[in-house]
């Protein structure tokens, strides 16, 4: 009995390990994309909380805890209240599998993609539900929308994590990196990644297709009608998933915590480290991308998913795969 | 081994209890709700046994995609008509479909479980070697050899199905507006643009 305990008591320190410096890195990545989007601009951004302004975001945190939550009363009560904390849930389950490095890693399971990819396609089940919870047009709309543009792009997602498997020869993420150990696939697959890095942006509802919380359109889509923390829960679960796709596409294509080149200054800096500055990297395009780029239309939005990146993503995966095929590099895994 | 069957019973409660409630609820929408936690909790059944793929693979297909879309067209039902139609009626005329659709099921399982009974040797004479190659592999090695002729079949019938579902919705509306993206791109501004000088209480006459 006192093993079994000694064992969940190890488990409950790794996932607080885990789980906090993520809530914490949610709240510095808010920063950094209001203080890139307002640089872009030529404005300061937030600078006044704490040293340049970092705590803007758990001063904003503060405010929406103490903040009255109204839930609207023709709203489905019990579903209105579930939208947010499954949304925040699913964005933080999915960083189970996230490899730091080759030993920091919670659970090394053996379908660990298609675990990621499962959670964040469950994502569109919070904005559902809280749209059509809160009983009113404008978020109904919104979530609508949000649903129809995360399940169109999570197709070619799907295929462009597909065309990576075919190079790797497994599911699991450790795997995956450690098969970029000579090339990282960003290389060979560079129509892919930036395939992959415009779905993500529409997968997490980002500028420019933010359509489901298009201001002018929508007040504020399926959020409208949501108040004080449960506001805050959708808006941490946004940017948790923002920071996982950012993840994804540095273990899918730059090569996870694989350094830059292995020679020796360079290979000092330790693995979680470089795991750190990919995402970062691939964060801070999200953040020039909502400042540059204005948004997209709704029919401009399904075309580009369907008509363009479903058969481009299709042709490259059969070129991959004959290309595999005749040079005779397909990988054999562990058969 | 404590823990596992910890596990098990509480998926299994859940899945059970998820189940019925589909059935039970009054509320089109909850029913759906409960259909999905059936469908994790199953999938959740379906890693513990081993079967981490198929396990993935009914929370991507089904969670994923199949039940969205489910909630999609129930949310945009009315859900106050539906409480009244045939729920509140005396005379239901669901029940008998109901019932023979279930013994049917209920036959079906019967044979399966029987000849499992009968034959016992069943899962060790596949052509799996259970052997330490991951679930993915062993799913791929039999999938594209063995029952190459199934997939495929599987794949063309639902090509069909997707075909048939979008002759059906299909149609051709007249006088709807279409925007060709080559027309708006290829535009110029003096094509479209025209500087016209107006004169105060005149007004200019504009062609079209």
């Amino acid at each position: 009995m006192t093993e079994y305990l000694f064992i969940l008591g190890q488990e409950i320190y790794k996932i607080l390990f885990l789980l906090i410096p993520i809530l914490v890195s949610v709240a510095m990545i808010v920063w950094l994309d209001r203080r890139v989007w307002g640089l872009v601009q030529k404005r300061k951004g937030p600078n006044v909380v704490g040293p340049f302004g970092l705590l803007q975001t758990i001063a904003d945190a503060l405010k929406y805890i103490f903040k009255e939550i109204i839930i609207p009363a023709s709203a489905n009560k019990t579903v209105f209240i579930l939208a947010p904390i499954v949304t925040m849930t699913l964005a933080l389950v999915a960083w189970a599998v996230i490899p730091m490095s080759e030993k920091l890693i919670l659970s090394d399971i053996n379908v660990g993609i298609l675990y990621l990819f499962a959670v964040s396609s469950l994502g569109v089940y919070g904005i559902i539900m809280g749209g059509w919870a809160s009983n009113s047009k404008y978020p109904f709309l919104g979530a609508i929308r949000s649903a129809a543009q995360m399940v169109s792009y999570e197709v070619s997602i799907g295929i462009i994590i597909i065309n990576v498997l075919l190079c790797v020869g497994s599911l699991n993420l450790k795997d995956i990196v450690i098969a970029q150990k000579e090339l990282w696939y960003v290389v060979p697959l560079f129509p892919m990644f930036i395939i992959f890095f415009i779905s993500a942006l529409a997968e997490t509802n980002r500028p420019p297709f933010d359509l489901p919380e298009a201001e002018a359109e929508l007040v504020a889509g399926y959020q409208t009608e949501y108040s004080g923390m449960m506001y805050a829960m959708f808006w941490l679960g946004e940017y948790a998933n923002i920071l996982l796709m950012c993840a994804m596409g540095s273990i899918l294509f730059l090569g996870g915590w694989l350094p830059l080149i292995d020679i020796y200054p360079i290979n000092l800096i330790p693995a979680p480290l470089w795991m750190i500055l990919k995402i970062l990297f691939l964060f801070l395009l999200f953040a020039l991308v909502k400042a540059i780029v204005p948004r997209y239309r709704y029919d401009q939005l399904m075309r580009l998913g369907w008509k363009i990146f479903l058969p481009f993503s299709l042709v490259y995966l059969v070129l991959t795969a004959s290309f595999l095929f005749y040079f005779d590099k397909l990988p054999t895994g562990n058969i | 081994m404590i823990a596992h069957s910890i596990f098990f019973y509480f998926f299994s409660v859940i899945a059970i209890f998820s189940s019925l409630m589909v059935i039970t609820s009054r509320s089109t929408v909850n029913s759906v709700f409960f259909l999905i936690l059936d469908f994790i909790s199953v999938g959740c059944l379906f890693i513990m046994v081993g079967a981490e793929f198929l396990g993935m693979i009914i929370l991507i297909v089904y969670v994923g995609a199949v039940a969205v879309l489910f909630l999609f067209v129930v949310m945009m039902l009315n859900v106050a008509e539906q409480k009244q139609s045939w729920f509140i009626g005396k005379k239901s005329t669901h029940i008998p479909t109901g019932l023979i659709v279930s013994v049917l099921i209920f036959l079906e399982l019967l044979v399966v479980v029987g000849g499992w009974k009968y034959k016992d040797n069943l899962m060790t004479s596949s052509s799996l070697s259970l052997s330490n190659i991951s679930n993915t592999h062993q799913l791929g090695l039999v999938m594209y050899t063995d029952y190459i002729l199934y997939f495929q079949l599987a794949g063309v019938i639902l090509l069909l199905s997707m075909i048939g579902a979008i002759l059906l919705t299909f149609r051709k509306r007249p006088g709807l507006k279409r925007q060709d993206y080559f027309k708006q791109i290829s535009r110029d501004p003096s094509s479209s643009i025209e500087l016209k000088e107006v004169q105060s209480n005149k007004g200019v006459k504009i062609d079209d």
